[in-house]
């Protein structure tokens, strides 16, 4: 399953587009049950394409909270596009997912 | 004598050895993630990361075309304070959301297309009570805005 929950709305001829992540977002600072440091686990950048053009793009550390939630408000944005969100962390691993207007 | 400046030179020969290692580190992380700037986001000073961030431009205060939503007064738990950032300023290109008592008081930098109105929401992280600090860049001029949080359970590790 995709790490990426996607959700639009369309409000008075924008889109307001939400966006749900799955990850840890370790800062590095965290300590387990055992007392040791969690190593750094987060993501560095998410970018956001409207019909593959590229809208915003994020750069972010980890103090951003764990499961990070985001939204933002496209002008315009017509049913049937589609919007496109990727993540990249700081292990390199990465995600992307494909959402269509409804 | 001899003996102890043949240690020091032995020392700082060692020394020079790790910090070039160290360096060529930085650089492999920076190709691996080019637009990531991990200098400005592994800053623990305030007055250092706006510095970095701005290079001495000058920041608009309290403009009140800036308005925050949803950041709370008081945060119970420091480990998911949301905020939302509406502006109306014309040409946005970029919001930073910095934390000022956090230990890497950079928490993310938002670049936005012209397609994009600047309303943007985030869920921050604060170690303690703190000033949330919103930067604004519009038209090539930066506006700041500051709102103090109070934070009842820090959510940042220690």
């Amino acid at each position: 399953m995709s790490s990426i929950k996607i959700r639009t709305k369309r409000l008075d001829g924008n889109t307001q587009i939400r966006t749900l992540i799955t990850h840890p977002m370790e800062n590095g600072r965290h300590k387990n049950n055992q007392g040791e440091l969690i190593p750094a686990h987060f993501i560095q950048e998410l970018w956001v394409e409207h019909n593959k053009n590229k809208i915003v793009n994020c750069n972010m550390a980890g103090s951003i909270s764990k499961n990070p939630y985001f939204d933002f408000l496209l002008k315009g944005g017509e049913v049937g596009d589609t919007i496109t969100i990727s993540w990249i962390d700081n292990l390199a691993k990465t995600d992307s997912k494909e959402h269509t207007i409804k | 004598m001899l003996k102890s400046r043949r240690k020091f030179i032995k020392n700082l020969l060692s020394f020079t050895a790790y910090s070039l290692t160290l360096g060529s580190d930085l650089v492999h992380a920076t190709i691996a993630n080019s637009s990531w700037i991990k200098q400005s986001f592994s800053l623990s000073v305030y007055d250092e990361t706006i510095a970095h961030l701005f290079n001495g431009a000058e920041l608009i205060d309290n403009h009140n075309k800036i308005k925050f939503e949803r950041l709370p007064h008081i945060a119970e738990n420091g480990a998911v304070v949301p905020i939302k950032i509406i502006s109306h300023f014309k040409k946005i290109t970029k919001i930073f959301i910095l934390v000022e008592n956090n230990p890497h008081p950079l928490s993310a930098e938002f670049n936005l297309s012209a397609t994009v109105a600047a309303e943007v929401s985030a869920r921050l992280r604060m170690a303690k009570t703190s000033n949330v600090i919103v930067i604004v860049e519009a038209d090539g001029k930066y506006y700041r805005k500051t709102k103090k949080v109070k934070v009842a359970i820090g959510g940042c590790g220690g």
